[in-house]
C-alpha cells in the first residue's frame, strides 16, 4: 500500500506543473485584478462599476467595441467562407499552395501589417491614387484615419484565424454525401445549402466565434488606423493606467470585457451542443 | 595558500573601490529619447560630464507614471528626469520629488512660473498652427490665426488637432475671441462649446509627436496643430507646410530629481549646470525648442537666425500665449474625463 501510495505521488506530481502555472499566472493574477475592480479610492465600493453606467462614454465605448467585432465578424465569414471552400475543392498541391498564401500574412506582424494598411489607405496612398485615376473620384476618399479603415486592417489580420478552422472542418466532410444528393435530385445549390453548409457548421462557428473574442481585445489596429475615430474598451483600459493611475476603473473594465467572452461562450457552447446534437 | 589571499583580497579591494567610484561620480539621466535626448546630450550632459569630471549615463522615460512606480517602490534609479510641465505640478502635489537647492541651481533669468520648490521649466515649446500648402493659401489666402483654423467656411478642409484637452481649451477660447491676457482660469464651458463647432470638422485626433509630424508631411491634414519642434522636422524632411507663431501656445517641459534618488547632490550640481545660460543657449542650437532662460539670449551663442529660428526668443515669445500648468496640474484629470466624453458624444 506504501509503496503504491508513493508511487501515485510521483506520478502525479509532473501533472501538478501546469495546474500550479495555471493558477500562478491566470487565477491569481485574475482574483487579484477582480478584486481591484471593488476598490475606489481606497475602498471596497462599486464606484468602478456605477460609474460605466453613469457615464454615458463607457457605454459609447462598449457599444463601439461590440459593432466593430460584429462587423468584422460578419465581413470575415462573407470573404473567408468562399475562400475555405474554394481551398477544399482544389487538388492537394494547389490546396497547399493557397493555404501558404493565407499564412503568409499570418506570419507577418500585426504592426507591420497595419502600418502598411496606413500607408495603402492614406489620402495620398494606392487606393486614392488609383481611384483617381480612374476618374471615379475628384476628392480623395477618407479611407485610413477612419472606423472603415480599422475596419479593413483588422478583417484582413482576423481572416487566417477564420479559414484555418473553417478549412480543417471542410476538409473531414464526406463528399460522397454531396454527391449522394446530387444523385437523389438536389440542385447543385440545394446540395451545398442543405448538405454541405450544415455540415461545415462546427468549423464555421469556431471560426467566428475565435474572430469576434479576439476582436474585442484589438488596440493596436483601431489605435493606428482610427485616427483618434475609434476609441475601444481596450483603449480606454490603458488610458485609465497611463492617465490616472487608475488600476481599479481598468480592472473594472477588464471583468466587464471578460464577462462578454464568458457569456458569449456559453451561449455558444450550448448552441454547439444543440448543433451537434442535430 | 598565501598567494590565492591576497590575490582574491586585492580583487574584492579592488572592486569595492571601483564600486564607490563608480558610485560617488555618476548620475542616471531620464528624458524623452529620440531627438531631444540628442540636443540634451549635446549641450547638457557632455560639458558637464567634463566640468564636473562625472559620467551621465542616460534612460529614458515616457512620463510621471515611470517616476512614481520608482518612487512608490522605494527602488529609485533616476537621480534627473524630463517630463512635461504639467505632469511636474501634479507629481510635486503628490510629493513625489526631491526639493531643489536654489543656492546651487541659479534660477535668475527664468521665468517665475518656471520655478518651484521641487521642479524646474527647462525649455518651452510650442503649440502652433501649421497648413499643407498643397491644399491652403493656393489663392493667396492664408490663415492667421486660430479664430481662421476653426473658420471652416473661410478655409474649408480637414482639420486635427492633438487629443488631449490642453491647448485644445486655449485654443477655442482664443478662437472664441479670448483676451490672451484674461485666459486663465479657462471658462471650460465656453471652450467646449466652441470645440463642439469644430467637431464635425475634426479628422484626425493624433496623440503622439510622430504621429502629428506623419500627418503633415503625408498630407493627410489640411490643418493641424501641432509641436514646432516636430514641424520642424517634417518641414526638413520635405513635408509641405507653413506655420506660424501667432497665438502660438508656450509650454514646457521640466526637470526634477525624485524623491530618494541615489545621488542627488550630484544630480543638484548637474542640475545647475544644465540650467546656466549658455548651456540652454547651446540646446537651442541643436533644436527649435526654445530655453527657459532668458539669459541665454544674451550670451552671444545664438545669433539673428536661430532668434527667428527659436520659439522662445524675445521677437517669437511675444505673439504666444503661455499655457498655465498650474491650471492643468490642478484640472487636468477632470478635463481629461470630459475629453473623453466629448469625444464620444
Amino acid at each position: 500500500m506504501a509503496i503504491a501510495g508513493k508511487s501515485h505521488g510521483v506520478r502525479i506530481w509532473p501533472l501538478a506543473a501546469p495546474g500550479i502555472a495555471l493558477v500562478s499566472f491566470v487565477v491569481l493574477p485574475f482574483l487579484w485584478l477582480g478584486g481591484l475592480s471593488f476598490i475606489a479610492g481606497g475602498e471596497i465600493s462599486l464606484a468602478n462599476y456605477t460609474r460605466m453606467i453613469e457615464n454615458s462614454s463607457y457605454q459609447a465605448i462598449i457599444l463601439r467595441t461590440l459593432q466593430l467585432s460584429a462587423i468584422v465578424t460578419l465581413v470575415v465569414i462573407v470573404i473567408g467562407y468562399p475562400t475555405a471552400y474554394y481551398i477544399n475543392t482544389r487538388s492537394r498541391i494547389a490546396a497547399t499552395f493557397l493555404l501558404g498564401c493565407v499564412a503568409i500574412p499570418f506570419w507577418t506582424s500585426l504592426l507591420v501589417r497595419t502600418y502598411a494598411w496606413m500607408v495603402i489607405l492614406q489620402r495620398n496612398g494606392i487606393v486614392n491614387g488609383w481611384l483617381q485615376d480612374l476618374g471615379l473620384i475628384e476628392r480623395p476618399l477618407r479611407l485610413s484615419n477612419s472606423f472603415l479603415g480599422t475596419s479593413v486592417g483588422m478583417i484582413h489580420i482576423m481572416l487566417p484565424f477564420f479559414i484555418f478552422p473553417l478549412y480543417s472542418a471542410m476538409k473531414q466532410i464526406d463528399m460522397d454525401l454531396v454527391r449522394a444528393a446530387r444523385g437523389l435530385g438536389a440542385s447543385r445549390t440545394n446540395a451545398f445549402w442543405q448538405i454541405f453548409v450544415p455540415l461545415s457548421g462546427p468549423g464555421l462557428f469556431a471560426g467566428s466565434l475565435l474572430t469576434f473574442v479576439l476582436c474585442l481585445g484589438f488596440y493596436v489596429t483601431p489605435q493606428l488606423l482610427g485616427g483618434g475615430n475609434v476609441t475601444v474598451i481596450s483603449m480606454k483600459i490603458q488610458e485609465n493606467i497611463t492617465n490616472y493611475s487608475d488600476w481599479g476603473a481598468a480592472s473594472a473594465l477588464g471583468v466587464v470585457l471578460l464577462v462578454i467572452v464568458g457569456v458569449l461562450l456559453f451561449g455558444a457552447s450550448r448552441l454547439g451542443a444543440r448543433l451537434g446534437a442535430q | 595558500m598565501k598567494r590565492p589571499f591576497t590575490l582574491s583580497t586585492a580583487i574584492f579591494l579592488a572592486t569595492v573601490q571601483l564600486a564607490s567610484a563608480a558610485q560617488a561620480d555618476e548620475i542616471l539621466v531620464s528624458s524623452g529619447g529620440g531627438a531631444l535626448q540628442d540636443a540634451q546630450r549635446e549641450a547638457f550632459f557632455k560639458p558637464t560630464e567634463k566640468a564636473l569630471n562625472i559620467k551621465i549615463n542616460e534612460s529614458t522615460a515616457t512620463g510621471l507614471q515611470d517616476v512614481r512606480v520608482q518612487v512608490d517602490s522605494g527602488s529609485v534609479s533616476w537621480d534627473i528626469v524630463d517630463i512635461s510641465a504639467e505632469e511636474c505640478a501634479i507629481g510635486s502635489k503628490q510629493g513625489l520629488f526631491e526639493p531643489i537647492d536654489y543656492n546651487i541651481v541659479k534660477a535668475d533669468g527664468i521665468d517665475p512660473s518656471m520655478v518651484h520648490k521641487d521642479w524646474i521649466g527647462q525649455f518651452y515649446y510650442s503649440t502652433v498652427m501649421a497648413w499643407n500648402t498643397d491644399t491652403v493659401g493656393k489663392n493667396g489666402v492664408k490663415p492667421k490665426d486660430w479664430a481662421d483654423f476653426y473658420d471652416v467656411e473661410k478655409f474649408p478642409g480637414t482639420r486635427s488637432v492633438y487629443d488631449h484637452p490642453r491647448g485644445n481649451l486655449e485654443i477655442a477660447l482664443l478662437a472664441d475671441g479670448v483676451d490672451p491676457a484674461k485666459l486663465y482660469p479657462l471658462d471650460v464651458d465656453r471652450a467646449f462649446k466652441k470645440l463642439a463647432t469644430l467637431k464635425p470638422s475634426i479628422g484626425i485626433w493624433w496623440n503622439s509627436g510622430a504621429q502629428s509630424a506623419q500627418l503633415i508631411k503625408d498630407g493627410e491634414a489640411d490643418f493641424i496643430q501641432i509641436w514646432n519642434g516636430r514641424l520642424a522636422a517634417a518641414m526638413r524632411d520635405g513635408a509641405k507646410a507653413e506655420f506660424t507663431y501667432n497665438q502660438g501656445l508656450l509650454m514646457a517641459d521640466c526637470f526634477l530629481i525624485p524623491k530618494g534618488a541615489p545621488h542627488k547632490d550630484l544630480a543638484m550640481k548637474a542640475l545647475a549646470m544644465f540650467m546656466s545660460p549658455e548651456q540652454q543657449a547651446t540646446f537651442a542650437k541643436h533644436i527649435d525648442y526654445g530655453p527657459v532662460n532668458a539669459k541665454a539670449f544674451e550670451t552671444g551663442i545664438l545669433d539673428d537666425a536661430d532668434r527667428k529660428r527659436v520659439n522662445s526668443s524675445p521677437e517669437n515669445a511675444k505673439s504666444q500665449v503661455m499655457v498655465s500648468d498650474e491650471w492643468w496640474g490642478e484640472h487636468g484629470t477632470e478635463m481629461i474625463e470630459r475629453w473623453q466624453n466629448f469625444k464620444q458624444q
